[in-house]
């Protein structure tokens, strides 16, 4: 009887778990994660505490922070030591989460569409998308890097915004602070550090 | 006649440097600490000039925002012409001319976008393109006061648009086309409007974008230079450079 209770409860949560999880099609995962994100930044009874915490845990579970800590840190990843790479990746990825909850909790109503889909390779498809503002601005064309090297699990590497690739911006913003202190990646550590205790 | 005669000396002098530095890779700066200087001029100037007008204009009524956006969209559709013939894109030269001549008229002087809704969609061309189409290369980068972020290979063609823009010849040139004329007060007047118009348009970009840089400068430098790839080649898609990262 004990067994069959443990059973019950291991088979409830992996339920519960599959519920809280996003489709494994790139196309569908963009549009339920979309949605999910609309319908709780648009959420009035939200604290904006509330809603940053769920950006974060949305950002956490489905963005793959850790391959953009790298690709943002260039070619300079390859020859840096391997505990450096770790130090700033922890510090990148408090960066991010501050950097994307200021531009996300002060979101405004918007119509979200998917549009399109391409797989590019087995590791990527790009999700084409637009957002239609309720205030009557232009609509803005979102393209969306997904990898899916892991297919069971896709994860988010890069936005496209009107053919402006967030990943590349910052990439070339952190190519010049470190190109400007000696390729120096403590320097580009400490900048992260400021931006976050700001 | 000196003017003139000066004017001709300069364009030769930009073409030569230009031919020398658009071998220089796009992100290479011409002059760092000069541009960044700038830039922080123009910043200021955005502070305390073109920021309150943006946000004054954003509080205007949307029809009017509109009207203004489809104006001085619709008088840069005539740069776009020469350019559509230098770049042998007769397609594009259709979409330019037609929407050109049903706004201009169905439109009421360009107020109203008609032609959108019947399919024309013409691209945005100017010099600077059109030499990259070319496969000229941008050349190093560097920031202009007021005018802000170029390359060597767009500043050169900045100066050529002055020359084969219809709108420019009616107005600074003081030339007359199809018995229209206009004057330097008129140029400068729609391209001013077009800067508010733009700056109003992105006003939240810009303060999201000033409040997440570490290093504003760099991020204005990549945006501009990915939007100018991207314009050469008329389509919104990055470049792809993930799949040298495998993890």
């Amino acid at each position: 009887m004990g067994k069959l209770k443990i059973f019950l409860i291991f088979i409830a949560l992996l339920i519960n778990s599959a519920l809280l999880a996003y489709s494994s099609d790139p196309k569908e995962f963009v549009g339920e994660l979309v949605n999910d994100a609309i319908d709780t930044l648009s959420d009035k009874s939200l604290s904006k505490e509330e809603k940053a915490k769920f950006v974060e845990k949305m950002a956490l579970e489905n963005v793959d922070i850790k391959a953009l800590s790298l690709y943002t840190l260039g070619e300079l990843r390859k020859s840096t030591e391997k505990e450096k790479i770790n130090q700033y990746q922890i510090t990148f990825e408090k960066y991010f989460l501050k950097s994307l909850t200021s531009r996300l909790t002060d979101y405004s109503d918007s119509k979200f569409d998917i549009i399109d889909s391409e797989q590019k390779s087995s590791s990527y498809t790009i999700v084409n998308s637009k957002v239609v503002p309720e205030d009557g601005s232009p609509e803005i064309k979102i393209d969306w890097r997904i990898y899916t090297k892991n297919p069971e699990k896709p994860l988010i590497r890069d936005l496209i915004v009107e053919g402006l690739s967030l990943a590349r911006t910052q990439k070339e913003e952190f190519a010049s602070i470190l190109s400007s202190n000696d390729n120096n990646i403590d320097s580009l550590i400490n900048k992260l550090k400021e931006f976050i205790e700001k | 006649m000196q003017v003139i005669k000066n004017f001709k000396l300069l364009f030769i002098l930009i073409t030569i440097s230009v031919l020398f530095v658009t071998k220089a890779k796009s992100s290479d700066e011409c002059f760092e600490n000069v541009s960044r200087t700038i830039f922080k001029f123009n910043m200021a100037l955005d502070d305390i000039i073109l920021e309150p007008v943006a946000k004054g204009y954003n509080k205007l009524p949307d029809s009017f925002k509109q009207g203004t956006s489809n104006f001085t969209s619709n008088i840069s559709t005539l740069l776009s012409i020469p350019n559509n013939i230098l770049q042998g894109n007769f397609s594009q030269l259709g979409h330019s001319l037609g929407s050109f001549v049903v706004n201009s008229s169905v439109g009421v002087l360009g107020i109203f976008n008609p032609a959108e809704k019947i399919g024309l969609k013409p691209n945005k061309e100017d010099v600077g393109q059109t030499l990259g189409t070319y496969g000229v290369g941008p050349g190093c980068y560097f920031v202009l006061p007021v005018l802000g972020p170029t390359t060597a290979r767009d500043s050169l063609g900045m100066i050529a648009d002055s020359f084969i823009d219809p709108f420019a010849q009616i107005t600074i040139r003081e030339k007359e086309i199809l018995s229209t004329s206009g004057n330097t007060f008129d140029y400068y007047s729609v391209k001013a409007t077009t800067a508010i118009d733009f700056r109003a348009d992105n006003d939240k970009n810009f303060e999201s974008l000033e409040k997440n840089s570490i290093d504003l400068y760099s991020s204005f430098k990549s945006i501009y230079l990915q939007d100018r790839e991207n314009k050469i080649k008329n389509s919104k898609t990055s470049k792809d450079d993930w799949e040298n990262l495998d993890n």
